[in-house]
């Protein structure tokens, strides 16, 4: 009972590999679909192949007829067109709310939104049956394109609301008293022939999160509680909701997140089929399970990102950035998401970045659509608004003449200016931004690549260099309750966490995040093995059970460590306190003369001491403590932030541009990230790594579009292009800290920052490797034809106009021509 | 109904199955061997990648009854006796895995690479499991995974000698 | 993710196989690799009433030197044309663009004859086959009869191939000595093509004697740029000559317009590719 952790060598900092690897390199794992009880229920959804229509009649029998089939079921068989799913950010007073039905019952608003459901005794036959429901619908316009939407006179995706505008969201410097009017900022630039003012729009493609687990859910309504098993990564808050959404009593509810397999955003929702599961184990008083397939996934599971941006920035000719008015349009889809609404609003305090602007006006008007709808993915806002203010800097760049970094460097906050208050009021507690270019354009050469770039230029290399730069900034820890409260954000933006000191020394760990790739239970264990001085090894981390961890706020936006990790730190400290009274009192010493290190509790200037482990015994035993208190280590802590952190880096993108094909080649990419303290290095590398790739996809690889009738083109993996690892380099990643003083760790949160840094990066990238042949813009993403066309119009040469659709002969799998599906197939 | 005999991970089955039935299927929800994931349903995740005959292939793009008389190997019949495969052990060691959804056909693909190529270039590796997608890593670890896990598994090399041959082979 | 109920049988030789599809009428569909075909079932967009199996036909697969010609049974996995070594030496272009295809887990089921009978026009193996002058081996009830590739591919996903009938073998003339490249490109490493050429070529003393140029999805078929060809012969195997050719590559296409590629961009990569293509076969 004596052994404890060699305090010196500290956990913190050590590249731990991780715990969980274990039995997910073994095949030993839980995902939901793995769950499998005694007389479970499959359910398959019926889904409009329309993305706006009248419902006019739906025909049952075939498919009630179908070989093991229990029930066909419309949202009316169930009882169930009152219940509508909820949204947690009404972001103004006025917000128009649609109501987001289970099943649609009278029109359905996206093409992928669930008619009915089938359940049958197997997955097989609930989709057979599926095939046999016969759906009537009555075509209704669809309504594709958000400006057109916000015109007089357009079809209305929710007549009832008498607008597409869902909200229109405005932050004024001028009116908050943060900083000056942006209105003034312009008018002085238009006046005044030494400033300049320069106006550019950006489109944010449509993203879909694409987790590599689709999503699933078991529900068991034969206990007292109703056990629901869900691939989310939101087990707390989906209990809740679903309290919220179906009146099932809160305490009659156990959520369980087992391995999930990825979210980035995509699986914080509370779904219809969630809903509907219950509703039917209710119903049948049989465990329900459901399972999305892909294509199922990718159309109706909330897609990501989907804005119009429109940026205005002024500035003195000599580089002094002056002001910044941001006009957004962001696409919602059909319905409101969980916090579909306040995503674009999260990005409204990122646009001025690590820059001075002694101006900010952000107005974001949010627009209903006939498509599915958008929420959370991977940086949420902040991704949208660092692309547009990276772009612009460098638009600003070329139209001044200054070289892209150094205008940067000419606007940002210096190291010493810390703790700096921006334009939006946030206070930026610790960063250096100096350090991480520094740091960043050495690993990079970046004066060796502007002299290549300058080369091939000369020569007019086929193959012309560009290069890209990102110096970002994010808020992430999401959140002071107090500052969701201000945003009228649905929920606090708090942590739990707890630790019970088991009687042989072990430590369980409970936390209210709830990872899905994250590595908590290792980060965790870290922390946890230095707080209390135990090894690595003893300490269990617990999660994703609301049985075992009944309160917590889940895991997104960067949250996790800067906020669960610290609620953890709160509970270890009382820990220790409780562990310090009882080790003064076997120790016979006075509480003020106790040290507690490496495990260890001493009398001060004696070597008379009792290890953690100890102690743990000691209160497990309770034969002898003192009378002041109970006989138990354990503790609870509720962490609420009082800042959000604000990590921040350089990224340096150098990519080569075949000119006769467009092809972009990424050929170097460095990044410099300043992310705090760091727990464990293996763990912030593989975010980082991630999180690049993502941001990467973005510039280069993905989007979903919708055709003129409003069907998703790209359904299939075929035709939403992730990236594999043949599309993508080695990157050069590496870490500067300075400490987050807003918490006791001084760390600051990693899991977006390569997302959010990395898109303008290669996106400016590209556009330096070809604005000497004239081209001032790519769409994203910057596909060789893209590349190709703007490198043919900057010469003056018309091009074809590019079909949205993909089904044409030659496009693979997709192409099956779904008319003649007997063709020749071998 | 048709049937189909098969060794998978050294256990040998016969089973009645519905001729539609996918390989992967038949391995999740008969077989009980839900470490094989379903991640897509167009053949280009790879989650669902096990050996057959000593190959690797989409088990979601192999029916069960294409099987028939054949050995499957999947990611719960790798470690041998308790002892990793050299590639598990390389993942967990470079950390090539977040969620872990991609990893067992990540793994099983990798070991099939390493069959046919012992001592594969970075390049050869990233070619080696473009059929598999991960959505965590960036690829980066998993590619030094692979690269790791083929010295170890190199002639002379401590590990080696412990490898299962039957999965050392690969794609042979 | 699951496909329609389906009968399954599994012949043990061509007759038999024969017989299944005389049998299973209309709705029977034949399975080689099952590449595309499993995929297509699982998204219920085919829903064929019986599926004949010709994995259990041995002498299906294999390659084998046959007089002046390569013979490559249908049912030969890409995995084994890749690393065969006849074909190395013989057909290199077929390896090559068999390289190509899809990933390692694809490849390792995936035959030629599937692949060439599925005709997909973005598939990799049609170019080749016709630039390569293959002919198709084609079984039917009453006995077997050889088309040529310029004749095997009808329109899209449609070939000579008859009802009833079943591609059995496909031959390659010797290409001994010729240099060739399979030049693709596409969107991502796992993605079809959006446009390959498909170039043999042999040099002699510096000139251009012999060349066989097929295009992949330029048109509703793979489609042999007989143009480029006749331009090149007699030219030097030079960088300016070779692309002066190769402006000829659209001649006889119909691109596709698909999101991925405009028919311009199309046409305009073909040009591009051909050369490029040309200039690695001329080495």
């Amino acid at each position: 009972m004596t052994t404890t952790a060699d305090p010196t060598t500290l956990e913190f900092g050590k590249a731990r590999t991780r715990k969980e690897d274990a039995r997910l390199i073994t095949g030993r794992t839980k995902f939901t679909d793995a769950i499998n009880l005694h007389g479970m229920l499959h359910l398959h959804v019926v889904r409009s192949p329309l993305a706006h229509a009248t419902i006019t009649g739906v025909d049952k029998t075939a498919a009630e007829a179908s070989p093991g089939v229990i029930g066909v079921y419309t949202a009316a068989d169930l009882g169930v067109e009152g219940v509508g799913l909820p949204c947690a950010w009404p972001i103004t007073p006025d917000m128009k709310s649609p109501q987001r039905p289970l099943l649609a019952h009278t029109t359905v608003h996206f093409a992928g939104e669930g008619v009915a459901v089938v359940l049958a005794r197997s997955a097989a036959e609930a989709r057979d049956a599926a095939d046999l429901v016969e759906v009537d619908y009555e075509p209704l316009e669809p309504v594709l394109n958000m400006e057109d939407a916000l015109k007089e006179g357009a079809t209305l995706v929710h007549p009832d609301l008498g607008t597409n505008e869902n909200a229109t969201w405005v932050f004024d410097s001028g009116a908050a008293g943060t900083g000056s009017s942006i209105d003034e900022a312009i008018s002085a630039a238009e006046a005044d022939a030494d400033s300049i003012v320069l106006k550019r729009r950006f489109i944010q493609q449509r993203l879909i999160p694409a987790f590599m687990e689709p999503r699933a859910c078991v529900v068991d309504p034969t206990g007292e509680q109703i056990t629901v098993w869900a691939a989310t990564q939101v087990p707390h808050i989906l209990r809740t909701m679903t309290t919220v959404t179906l009146g099932v009593p809160e305490s009659k509810l156990r959520v369980i997140a087992p391995d999930v397999g990825g979210g980035f955003g995509g699986k914080i929702g509370v779904l219809p089929e969630e809903m509907l599961c219950v509703a039917l184990a209710q119903k049948t008083g049989k465990p329900i399970k459901w399972n999305e397939t892909r294509s199922e996934s990718l159309l109706a599971a909330h897609h990501g990102r989907d804005q119009i941006q429109d940026i205005t920035i002024t500035a003195k000719r000599d580089g002094t950035v002056t002001g910044l008015d941001v006009h957004l349009l962001a696409d919602m889809g059909a319905y409101l998401g969980l916090v579909g609404p306040g995503v674009p609003i999260l990005g409204a305090f990122m646009f001025n970045s690590i820059y001075k602007f002694p101006a900010l006006k952000f107005t974001c008007t949010n627009v209903f659509t006939t498509k599915t709808l958008t929420d959370a993915y991977r940086g949420a806002g902040r991704p949208e608004a660092t692309f547009a203010i990276e772009r612009i800097m460098d638009e600003l760049a070329v139209e001044l003449g200054i070289e892209p970094m150094e205008l940067r460097k000419k606007n940002w906050i210096t190291h010493e200016e810390f703790p700096f208050t921006t334009v939006v009021g946030l206070t930026y507690d610790s960063g250096n931004y100096e350090q991480a270019t520094a740091q960043a354009m050495e690993a990079f050469d970046y004066a060796g690549l502007r002299r290549e770039q300058e080369e091939r230029r000369a020569s007019g290399d086929k193959v012309q260099l560009g290069i890209g730069i990102s110096t970002f900034t994010e808020m992430c820890g999401l959140a002071p309750s107090r500052v969701l409260g201000s945003l009228s954000y649905g929920a606090g933006g708090w942590e739990a966490a707890s630790i019970r000191m088991l009687a042989t020394g072990k430590v369980e760990v409970i936390t209210g995040a709830s990872a899905h790739g994250q590595g908590h239970e290792t980060a965790f264990s870290q922390i946890v093995a230095d707080q209390l001085g135990v090894p690595f090894e003893d300490v269990e981390v617990l999660h994703g059970d609301t049985q075992i961890s009944p309160k917590g706020l889940d895991t997104y936006g960067s949250r996790s460590l800067v906020v669960g990790g610290i609620a953890i730190v709160k509970a270890a400290e009382k820990v220790v306190a409780k562990a310090k009274k009882i080790a003064a009192h076997l120790l016979e010493a006075s509480e003020d003369d106790i040290e507690f290190s490496g495990g260890t509790f001493t009398v001060k200037g004696t070597d008379k001491g009792k290890a953690i482990q100890e102690i743990a015994f000691a209160a497990f035993m309770a034969h002898d403590y003192p009378e002041d208190m109970e006989p138990n280590l354990d503790a609870d802590a509720v962490y609420d932030p009082e800042n959000f952190s604000y990590p921040h880096g350089t990224h340096l993108a150098a990519v080569e541009i075949d000119t006769e094909t467009g092809r972009v080649n990424l050929r170097k990419y460095v990044c410099v990230d300043d992310i705090g303290t760091v727990v464990n290095p293996l763990i912030v590398e593989g975010q980082v790594h991630g999180g690049l790739a993502q941001g990467i996809a973005q510039a280069l690889f993905e989007e979903a579009n919708y055709d003129d009738q409003g069907t998703l083109v790209n359904g299939t993996f075929v035709d939403y292009t992730l990236p594999s690892a043949a599309d993508l380099p080695s990157f050069d990643t590496s870490t500067v800290s300075t400490p987050a003083t807003s918490n006791p760790l001084g760390v600051k949160g990693v899991g977006e920052a390569g997302t959010i840094a990395s898109t303008p990066a290669i996106v400016n990238s590209v556009i330096d490797a070809l604005r000497h042949l004239g081209v001032t813009n790519v769409e994203m993403p910057c596909t060789s034809q893209r590349v190709w066309r703007a490198i043919q119009e900057a010469k003056g040469n018309t091009t074809q106009e590019t079909p949205i659709d993909t089904h044409s002969p030659g496009a693979g799998l997709g192409s099956i021509d779904p008319n003649n599906p007997q063709g020749e197939v071998q | 109904m048709a049937q189909v005999r098969v060794t998978v991970d050294g256990v040998n089955y016969a089973d009645d199955v519905e001729p539609r039935t996918l390989l992967v299927h038949y391995l999740r929800e008969r077989l009980g061997k839900t470490g094989t994931l379903v991640g897509c349903d167009t053949s280009n995740c790879g989650a669902c990648t096990v050996h057959l005959n000593g190959q690797s292939v989409k088990s979601c793009s192999v029916l069960a009854v294409q099987a028939d008389g054949a050995e499957v190997t999947t990611i719960e019949g790798i470690a041998c006796d308790g002892k990793l495969h050299p590639v598990q052990e390389a993942f967990n060691e470079k950390h090539a895995l977040q969620c872990g959804y991609c990893t067992p056909g990540m793994i099983m693909q990798a070991i099939d690479l390493l069959g046919d190529n012992p001592d594969p270039d970075e390049q050869e590796v990233r070619e080696g499991i473009e059929g598999n997608l991960c959505r965590c890593t960036g690829y980066q670890n998993i590619v030094r995974a692979v690269q790791s896990a083929a010295q170890k598994m190199k002639p002379g090399s401590p590990a080696q000698t412990d490898t299962p041959v039957s999965v050392a082979g690969g794609g042979n | 993710m699951i496909p329609s109920k389906f009968d399954y049988v599994k012949p043990a030789s061509v007759a038999e196989a024969v017989q299944a599809l005389a049998d299973g009428g209309d709705d029977a569909k034949i399975l080689a690799g099952g590449q595309s075909l499993i995929p297509v079932l699982r998204l219920r967009l085919a829903a064929p009433s019986v599926i004949i199996d010709l994995g259990g036909i041995a002498e299906l697969r294999g390659i084998r030197e046959d007089g002046d010609h390569i013979a490559i049974g249908a049912m030969t996995s890409y995995h084994d044309i890749v690393r065969d070594d006849l074909v190395k030496q013989h057909v290199a272009l077929l390896g090559q663009a068999t390289e190509t295809v899809a990933d390692n887990q694809v490849r390792h089921r995936g035959t030629l004859g599937g692949s060439l009978a599925h005709a997909d026009p973005a598939g990799d193996l049609g170019a080749p086959a016709l630039a390569l002058d293959a002919q198709m081996v084609i079984a039917g009830a009453s006995g077997t009869r050889t088309v040529g590739a310029a004749e095997f591919f009808v329109d899209y996903f449609t070939t000579a191939i008859g009802d009833g009938e079943i591609l059995t073998e496909i031959r390659f003339p010797k290409y001994t000595g010729w240099g060739s490249h399979y030049e693709k490109f596409n969107r991502t490493a796992q993605a079809w093509s959006m446009c390959a050429v498909a170039a043999a070529i042999k040099v002699d003393g510096g000139t251009i004697s012999e060349a066989r140029v097929g295009l992949t999805n330029m048109g509703t078929t793979p489609i042999r740029a007989t143009g480029v060809e006749q331009a090149l012969v007699g030219q030097p195997a030079t960088a300016d000559a070779v692309r002066a050719a190769a402006e000829r590559a659209t001649e006889g296409t119909a691109a596709p317009s698909d999101a991925d590629a405009a028919a311009d961009y199309r046409e305009h990569l073909a040009k591009v590719l051909t050369g490029r293509a040309v200039l690695a076969a001329a080495g």
